[in-house]
């Protein structure tokens, strides 16, 4: 039997805004499926975002959504998450997003190791605006502001959130639909901040601006770069080359979780009272 | 019984009126001159299982609230002067989106860095103007430490019934000198609760006016699911762009404070009954104010004082009235002319505006006041 994506969307809210050959719907389609097998009430689940086309997932999901403002759904959810940690609390959005202006509220939420969710759709490019370049697209990329060529150096968020503290990090692609489930189930499932970048693509203000010449042409591209870490274990540097990892490429599960500590820091307070 | 007395600074009384008003969330940033707030807010929360929070910077402190704030939670978080530019632009999301919240900021001078430790006024203009488009603005200066302990509760009851953002801006004075508190007694000062939802959750919609201007506000996790949006959204919170929808909306935001002003202006007369003068004043400003219509009268002058004790929505009726009879206004205030133009918008040419404006840090004087009174012909 078919999975049934109804019972966590909201009625009468699709069609969605993305552009045909775009992935959000892929990850959202991934989301849903993580939220099915975990069984999430969605009375219990927050889904918060920021803004950008990947921010507009939370308008389609059929839990308590919030979507805020740019680069702000970090900050918004860890006040979410603190008032009630009961609840089960997801984050959306883009590169552009996530990074450039909510870099700072990122790498804290990764550093508190507040337990909660953060699923970034990177496709190199803020899409919504028209395609100007962001903290992820490649340097040498074209951009609706970088028409020469982009001359920055991108992030490399699954790194970023690692070395920020983060203590689950996975990274799929849109391409490979069936995995982006399972790395978010996980990612949920840990105890503490959790980053799963979805590699995604964004054929109308990317691609036609990088030679790609369809949307499949994007989706082989994604194909073609991705090396499961277990796989890249048994590969030479030189085969690594231009590859990206993806899987669970980082797990630690001894670090303190946030609302966790938080309750002890009431415990001593009420105990000194 | 004899009522609790404490010796407290403005901005400890500001957090201890937060907790009588039921807050159980403050997130906030550290900034001078009111970091205090959060000292003792950090010691005083985890004592009765609220949350403290230090964020990463203003912004994420003003999202953190409201973030709460949806959670059913009663929130605060404090700042200054930069720190209210930083926060103006989730202030406007709080009042779109209609998050209850308290945003408390101690006046310093500015712009920018400008006088951290030094008192100002010049916020006021930032507390209607700051953030962008239309929206409601409540703020009120509370000009002793006392009055700031009681302002907060008002502050808290302002923003659950009117469902918005409400601000108390003290000046640094206020909010750093010491002076006598007299704690209310458990249930003399009213705390207004949230108004929840009586429908179903299947039925519910946050925006809904069928239960008038300020529909009642489900908390996430109680069983209702909703959608909250910084864009301009119809009775269900989705996004609209319809243009009768938006403008209807955009309209009843601003009403919702505008038809109960007679509820949320609050002002002192002080020997206005045969004024001829009439020095308004607010904050710490007021107190310099008072000194110098007493000498005034001393003298034979007839001054008297009206003290904004709610700036915004400002006392428009009010100086109005006043206009029509009096012989001139005397505004002092620590800035270059922030109030005197709303009082010269109000007098409508009636009645002449003197300002003595101030904004070298030092606190303006009576005797600068008594001068100026004395100039109204």
């Amino acid at each position: 039997m078919a999975f049934d994506y109804d019972k966590y969307l909201r009625p009468g809210k699709l069609p969605h805004i993305w552009c045909p050959g775009c992935g959000h719907g892929i990850v959202m389609k991934g989301l849903i499926r993580a939220m099915d097998t975990l069984n999430l009430k969605k009375e219990e689940t927050a889904v918060v975002s920021g803004i950008g086309c990947a921010s507009r997932l939370p308008g389609y999901i059929d839990c308590c959504t919030l979507h805020t403002a740019h680069g702000r759904a970090a900050a918004f959810a860890t006040g979410v998450k603190m008032a009630k940690p009961e609840m089960n609390v997801i984050l959306v959005g883009g590169d552009g997003d996530g990074t450039a202006i909510g870099g700072n509220h990122f790498i804290h939420a990764c550093r508190r190791n507040i337990n909660m969710t953060y699923i970034i759709m990177n496709n190199y490019i803020y899409g919504m605006t028209g395609g100007q370049f962001s903290p992820c697209t490649p340097t040498g990329a074209k951009a609706s502001t970088t028409p020469y060529g982009n001359p920055d150096p991108g992030f490399d968020i699954a790194k970023l959130a690692i070395g920020a503290g983060a203590t689950f990090v996975a990274r799929g692609t849109a391409f490979h639909a069936n995995q982006i489930d399972k790395l978010i189930a996980e990612a949920i499932q840990h105890k503490g901040f959790s980053v799963v970048e979805i590699l995604d693509d964004c054929p109308t203000t990317y691609g036609r601006r990088n030679k790609y010449k369809s949307v499949i042409e994007m989706m082989n591209r994604l194909k073609e770069v991705a090396v499961p870490v277990k796989a890249a274990e048994k590969m030479t540097a030189e085969q690594l080359q231009g590859k990206v990892l993806t899987g669970v490429l980082y797990k630690d599960e001894t670090k303190p979780e946030y609302t966790a500590e938080y309750a002890k820091v009431i415990e001593r307070a009420t105990a000194a009272k | 019984m004899s009522k609790k007395v404490a010796f407290l600074q403005g901005n400890e009384a500001a957090a201890h009126g937060a907790l009588y008003a039921g807050c159980n969330f403050f997130a906030g940033y550290p900034i001078t001159p009111s970091t205090e707030v959060s000292e003792v807010l950090s010691a005083e929360l985890p004592k009765i299982g609220g949350k403290f929070m230090q964020m990463e910077d203003e912004i994420a402190a003003m999202a953190a609230i409201l973030g709460a704030s949806l959670t059913g939670a009663k929130v605060l978080t404090s700042t200054s002067g930069p720190g209210l530019s930083l926060k103006q632009e989730l202030i406007g999301y709080g009042c779109i989106a209609e998050i209850p919240c308290v945003v408390y900021n101690v006046m310093r001078g500015g712009p920018s860095t400008g006088m951290p430790t030094g008192p100002s006024q010049s916020d006021v203009m930032c507390a209607k103007w700051g953030t962008h488009g239309d929206h409601p603005a409540i703020c009120l200066v509370p000009a002793s430490v006392q009055e700031t302990y009681e302002e907060i509760i008002r502050a808290f009851n302002l923003s659950e019934k009117y469902r918005t953002p409400v601000m108390v801006m003290p000046d640094e004075i206020v909010a750093h000198m010491r002076e006598r508190v007299v704690f209310p007694e458990q249930g003399e000062i009213g705390v207004v609760p949230r108004k929840s939802p009586t429908v179903p959750p299947e039925q519910y919609k946050p925006y809904d006016t069928s239960f008038g201007d300020v529909p009642p506000l489900a908390a996430f996790g109680s069983g209702y699911k909703f959608h909250v949006t910084g864009l301009n959204k119809a009775a269900d919170g989705f996004p609209t762009t319809k243009a009768s929808l938006v403008q209807a909306e955009e309209e009843r935001q601003v009403r919702k404070v505008d038809a109960n002003v007679d509820d949320i202006v609050t002002f002192e007369e002080y020997m206005l009954d045969d004024a001829e003068v009439v020095v308004v004043a607010y904050g710490s400003t007021s107190r310099s104010a008072r000194y110098a219509v007493n000498v005034a009268r001393e003298q034979g002058i007839k001054a008297g004082m009206f003290r904004i004790k709610t700036f915004w929505p400002f006392p428009d009726k009010q100086i109005k009235a006043l206009a029509g009879k009096v012989k001139g206004f005397v505004i002092p205030e620590m800035n270059l002319g922030m109030c005197s133009l709303e009082i010269e918008r109000c007098a409508q040419g009636k009645a002449p505006v003197l300002g003595i404006f101030r904004v070298d840090g030092e606190p303006i004087n009576p005797d600068q006041i008594l001068d100026k009174i004395k100039e109204v012909k």
